[in-house]
């Protein structure tokens, strides 16, 4: 019967009317993987299996002396490499604290206050995901400039933290949240702090587990600080130390420049694999309306 | 709830919401995000625009300057016209428009099958939308590298296709289709995820409904059922690619390790704007191509909202 085609959507058995999608996925998924894994055995290769010829993908007989090297490096400026990458843990926690913090008011805000123009700002902030960050270096580097922030931990931190699509989904997980819950909060004496640690915090865990997903991304790989913000050579990240290894390309340092890659990739597809299930239940109410 | 405690309920409300102590506090909640979004999003463009009509080489006090930033990108920059604009125009709309498109169909076809195998080909397809430039640039560089030890050169030289390793990443010819394909993987992000749960949040009841209303193929089930109840999810998708295309605009220079790219072939505004604002010091001009990306994104993003977005 026709009737039975339409619930063909997540189907809990398997059928040979799927196979067509296996068939185009498998090597798809496959072509986008591959380069990844193949990336992160480089860092696990001895030196002959780098440059092997053909090149191999898995690693035959792994080793953590890429590793080892890596962190017994110093770079040019004589800054251990164990430096950035402790830079680089301070500033991704403090960034994706503060994010929590600001981004759940915000939206506790938006979602249950009423106040002049909150849907012209809302609206605002929805143009905002948008935002490309790159088109205005230039004027966010004066900024930085005139308020003092050079050479500042702050400069890592600030542009970081105010972060649109982060406002936005967790505005829409604490519009599910009945007004009731809340007012029988205010009842019982609770003040907004309250309220958001009491009510509002436990009951949009999911979206902010995605907030911190995306955040850790966005902070731990920055870039744009270390090069343009901060001159001591000290203060900059790891993601920052990774591309000067992989831009002096030296080809003994290959196997440090994969090492590094995987330094700073892996966290991310850890992070997302422990709250996969957060981000898609997150994602269900992230459609704008 | 008791009717007497309901009441009680909408008088504290309404003393709560009236009170201007509430609305300090209110004020206090949103001055956190709402001074960073200022000062690092609202201003800045808004000083890119002010800047756009200026003379700024870093060093002196910007001159006001009139149209000429807008007059020379139209008369005196050549490789503007010529090369950029519609470079960025190409890659725009083939890893915008193109990979959403792309990824509404992933998520269609991750739908149709069983959970557990859903999940594993997901992240694979997420996974490199995880990768910083870094990263990305590493990978591909190794790849397409124009010595032995690219592995497409060396592939292709074993194959005897070709005797001489090709400088694929220097090559005019090359550099943008390679861009576009990078820039494709590494684009089944955000987006892609909303459009699998928007898919499979689809009341099934509607499918069925349709049926008996003489709906007949999957693909009449997509344009009628599908779409039409995601729209919400579909906007944000669109948005999110459309971000995406532009936030990889380094990824030529990246890749070539050279800006301007090779013969100009792979060159974006984004590139552009690094070339004359953080090399050549010309700030004025640089803002000027800003807000020039700016308004690309923003005619992007209306046709999203123009096809998706709620009318009423």
């Amino acid at each position: 019967m026709a009737k039975l085609q339409g619930s063909r959507i997540n189907p809990k058995h398997f059928s040979l009317s799927q196979l067509k999608f296996y068939i185009i996925l498998v090597p798809l998924s496959l072509f986008m993987i591959i380069p990844v894994i193949y990336q992160i055995n480089q860092a696990f290769k001895p030196l002959g299996e780098l440059y092997a010829f053909p090149p191999t993908i898995f690693v035959k007989n792994p080793t953590f002396k890429n590793f080892q090297d890596l962190f017994a490096l110093s770079g040019t400026t004589g800054v251990p490499m164990t430096r950035y990458l402790l830079n680089s843990i301070a500033v991704t926690i403090l960034t994706i604290i503060l994010n929590l913090i600001i981004t759940v008011s915000a939206a506790y805000a938006f979602s249950k206050k009423k106040f002049r123009f909150k849907n012209t700002l809302f609206n605002l902030n929805q143009m905002a995901l948008m935002f490309v960050a790159t088109a205005v270096g230039v004027p966010r580097y004066l900024i930085i400039v005139n308020t003092g922030l050079i050479n500042n931990w702050m400069a890592h931190i600030l542009p970081l933290i105010a972060m649109p699509v982060g406002l936005f989904l967790v505005k829409q997980f604490v519009d599910q949240i009945p007004d009731a819950l809340i007012e029988a909060a205010i009842m019982d004496g609770a003040k907004d702090f309250k309220v958001i640690q009491k009510v509002i915090i436990p009951l949009v865990r999911p979206a902010l587990a995605t907030t911190v997903v995306f955040t850790f991304q966005a902070a731990w790989q920055a870039t744009e600080a270390s090069n343009n913000f901060i001159t001591n050579d000290t203060m900059k990240t790891l993601a920052f130390y990774l591309n000067s290894l992989s831009t002096n390309n030296a080809v003994a340092a290959a196997g440090m420049t994969a090492a590094a890659t995987v330094l700073l990739f892996l966290p991310n597809l850890i992070i997302f694999i422990i709250m996969q299930s957060n981000v898609m239940n997150t994602m269900t109410h992230s459609g704008i309306k | 709830m008791t009717g007497s405690k309901q009441n009680q309920v909408k008088q504290i409300r309404r003393k709560k919401l009236s009170s201007s102590k509430d609305g300090m506090r209110t004020f206090f909640l949103m001055l956190p995000y709402g001074l960073l979004f200022l000062a690092f999003i609202a201003v800045p463009i808004a000083v890119a625009i002010g800047l756009s009509f200026t003379y700024f080489d870093v060093i002196n006090v910007p001159k006001f300057a009139g149209l000429s930033n807008y007059i020379m990108l139209v008369t005196q920059d050549e490789s503007f016209l010529k090369f950029v604009l519609p470079n960025t125009l190409k890659f725009g709309l083939i890893v915008g428009p193109g990979g959403y498109i792309l990824s509404f169909v992933l998520a269609w076809m991750l739908s149709q099958i069983q959970k557990i195998p859903r999940i594993i080909l997901t992240l694979a397809i997420y996974t490199p939308s995880m990768a910083s430039g870094v990263f990305i640039q590493v990978i591909w560089k190794t790849i397409f590298s124009g010595d032995q030890r690219g592995i497409l050169n060396n592939f292709l030289m074993e194959a005897d296709v070709i005797d001489q390793p090709i400088q694929f990443l220097l090559s005019p010819d090359y550099i943008m289709n390679i861009m576009i394909i990078v820039s494709l993987w590494a684009s089944m992000g955000i987006g892609f995820l909303a459009m699998i749960s928007g898919i499979l949040n689809v009341n099934e009841e509607l499918y069925e409904a349709a049926y008996v209303d003489g709906i007949k193929n999957r693909f009449q089930e997509i344009i009628y059922i599908t779409i039409p109840s995601m729209k919400p999810q579909m906007l944000f998708g669109a948005v999110m690619s459309i971000v995406n295309a532009f936030n990889m605009g380094y990824i030529g220079v990246a890749l070539s390790g050279q800006n301007p790219t090779p013969g100009l072939a792979g060159q974006l505004i984004t590139n552009h704007i690094d070339d004359f604002g953080f090399l050549r010091y010309e700030m004025g001009y640089a803002a000027a191509l800003s807000v020039v990306l700016l308004l690309v994104v923003t005619m992007f993003s209306k046709v999203a909202h123009g096809l998706f977005g709620e009318r009423d």
